[in-house]
């Protein structure tokens, strides 16, 4: 186990040291912030100045050993545009996000187990063809276009709600959140419908299959030969059951949500730090764009890394064929 | 992503018995007949080969060259589907914001979006099957070492997987490819490694190892060929997950240049002029790219069925 372990945290190590490597390195070769940043106007000797602040005369490697060595102190450089720190700029914009990819992940469980339920339950009646077929789509459908679908007819033909921004937040436990004022909910509806629905298409297909493997299964034929009501016997003993697979890759899949929340994000304007990267990226802020890249690669190997300790204690096999191999 | 969720359930079930024909059956023939046992398949099958053609022959059947500035008039510009220039053309799909024909852009755009779409499917897939092939066929370290390498690529999103790259890279299309291909080249080799496992310890293998053919002989001539059937299938699937990513990419204005106008380019451009109810400069071309990649999935899926030797009958 402990060797398990180890070699794990061993490879994640491997596979920040080579982002962070391939994304620095990377980074600073293409473009030139030097020409973005500094006034045309300005003489020699301030254009000079402004590379020695940014740190821009010095070789890339050297570069990059201060890079790692601040790093580690969470200090990921200043952003060019906005003169603060990067990590701060970051962090600042994180609650944002995190609210768009929960309350994404929520209306996926709570309108997508039903749906598949239902569907797994009857897969011939019509509704369920209907279901089947809308999940197809979900998959289907690039999300930036439906965004751009929904905002056409929500906010700009119906008017019902805002198209843009997150409206009012308030402060719970000193984080600005928005889904507790009314103006503040209607903003984050639209966006969160549109960040959910791929997420919700994965949800309809995984509780209709188990819930299509589980109707034949014993404990659901003894529980109905004991006379339970066909709700219970759904509710309870079916529900139950397909949950776990369902949870399973939720908890994986809520990464890829704020991973993709750079495309709702982008299309809603709404302010989290996946619109921050667009931004950033567009007037070539590389430490924003670094410090992104390395805060979410960062954040998805400790999922992963914890998914694969979790999942060797409940499945020893898991860990033996590493240690073998 | 797409491609582990889409096969999870069991579709297929519903399939009737086939009547016994009676002709002489060629392996291909039946696949063929296999195939076409789906109406909405075979729909789909129709569809994308419109497409394709268009996208082909974009040049020669769109009604203007909507790059050429000559035929182009600012003044035609933001006019509705079906409105008439002064010089009597009709646009179809109305006119863009540079007084382009919509119509003619999408044509010119389609042929963008798919050609990238496909050509780093090719690639991705002969990257792919090399890997897993050569995993499969040498086994121990090398196979430990590729496939713990996709395994961690996979644990990643396409889309950040994308960002890293193009942040790295930068745009064009060149760098766009890359990022595809990056992106794509793992499902191919999970795909052939797995079926090339189940392969190599078949006899014909071994009868191969006797002749003291060469590894590049074995694997190519005699794996490789009948590792091709889960393989057209992750092909499909695949191209039509590129062709969405490099629209997604292209409209967040990180993948192609504007000078290589795809359907996502012309998408954002389109976006700007949705809030005064012009609608139609971003809607038609994401239908002609929703059209795509429907046809496609529908395509994929009809082939997933017939190929799957579980279902065969």
């Amino acid at each position: 186990m402990t060797v398990f372990i180890i070699r794990r945290l061993l490879q994640s190590v491997v596979v920040v040291a080579v982002m962070s490597l391939l994304v620095f390195v990377g980074v600073n070769i293409v473009g030139d912030p030097v020409d973005m940043l500094i006034n045309p106007e300005a003489d020699q000797a301030e254009i000079e100045r402004v590379i020695r602040d940014l740190g821009l005369d010095r070789p890339l490697h050297e570069q990059y050993g201060y890079f790692v060595v601040n790093a580690l102190q969470g200090d990921l450089g200043d952003s060019f545009i906005f003169g603060q720190p990067a990590l701060q700029l970051i962090i600042e914009r994180m609650p944002a996000t995190f609210e768009l990819a929960i309350a994404a992940l929520l209306l996926a469980v709570v309108l997508g187990i039903p749906l598949g339920v239902l569907a797994g339950l009857r897969p011939d009646a019509g509704w369920s063809r209907t279901i089947m077929a809308g999940s197809i789509l979900g998959f289907s459908l690039p999300s930036f276009w439906v965004g751009i679908m929904m905002i056409m007819l929500f906010a700009v033909m119906l008017g019902w709600l805002p198209s843009t921004g997150r409206g009012d937040t308030v402060p719970v436990l000193g984080v600005e959140v928005s889904f507790l004022t009314r103006d503040g909910l209607s903003h984050l509806l639209l966006p969160a419908i549109n960040l959910s629905l791929f997420k919700l298409s994965l949800v309809i297909r995984l509780a209709r299959a188990g819930t299509r493997e589980a109707i034949h299964q014993d404990y659901i034929k003894f529980a109905r030969a004991k006379g339970l009501s066909e709700t219970r016997v759904v509710l309870v003993h079916l529900l139950k059951n397909i949950m776990i697979p369902v949870v399973t890759v939720l908890g994986l899949e809520f990464g890829g949500l704020v991973a993709f929340s750079v495309v709702t994000e982008s299309v809603f304007a709404w302010p989290g730090m996946g619109k921050l990267i667009i931004d950033s990226l567009h007037e070539l802020d590389r430490p924003v764009v670094v410090a992104y890249l390395m805060i979410v690669v960062l954040m998805f190997v400790i999922i992963n890394l914890v998914v694969d300790i979790v999942y060797s204690i409940l499945d020893p096999r898991v860990r033996l064929q590493d240690t073998r191999a | 992503m797409t491609v582990q969720a889409e096969q999870r359930p069991g579709t297929g079930l519903e399939a009737a018995p086939r009547p016994e024909d009676v002709s002489v059956e060629t392996p291909f023939r039946r696949f063929v007949s296999d195939f076409l046992e789906s109406r909405i398949a075979t729909v789909a099958l129709a569809v994308f080969a419109v497409i394709a053609f268009i996208a082909l022959f974009a040049p020669w059947i769109a009604p203007t060259d909507p790059y050429d500035l000559a035929q182009v008039s600012v003044l035609d510009s933001h006019m509705p589907p079906g409105s008439t220039a002064f010089d009597g053309r009709v646009f179809v799909l109305g006119t863009d914001g540079a007084g382009r024909d919509l119509l003619s852009a999408i044509f010119y755009g389609l042929r963008i979006s798919l050609g990238v779409g496909v050509m780093s499917g090719i690639i991705a897939m002969a990257i792919g099957s090399v890997v897993g092939l050569a995993a499969a066929y040498f086994g121990g370290r090398v196979d430990t070492v590729i496939m713990r390498i996709v395994d961690i690529q996979l644990s990643f999103p396409s889309i950040l997987v994308a960002l890293v790259l193009l942040a790295v890279l930068g745009k064009g299309v060149d760098k766009i490819l890359i990022a595809l291909i990056t992106v794509q080249w793992a499902y191919y080799a999970r795909t052939v490694r797995a079926s090339a496992l189940v392969e190599r310890s078949k006899e014909y293998i071994d009868a191969a190892t006797c002749l003291a053919l060469g590894h590049r002989r074995i694997l190519f001539r005699h794996l490789l060929p009948n590792c091709l059937p889960p393989l057209i299938v992750v092909v499909t699937v695949q191209t039509a997950h590129a062709i969405a990513l490099e629209a997604t990419l292209s409209f967040l204005g990180i993948g192609l240049p504007i000078t290589e106008p795809s359907l996502g380019l012309l998408i954002a451009n389109g976006f700007e002029y949705m809030l005064s109810m012009k609608y139609w400069i971003s809607v038609y071309p994401g239908v002609a790219l929703l059209i795509t990649i429907v046809s496609i999935n529908l395509v994929g899926d009809q082939l997933r069925d017939v190929l799957n030797p579980r279902l065969q009958k």
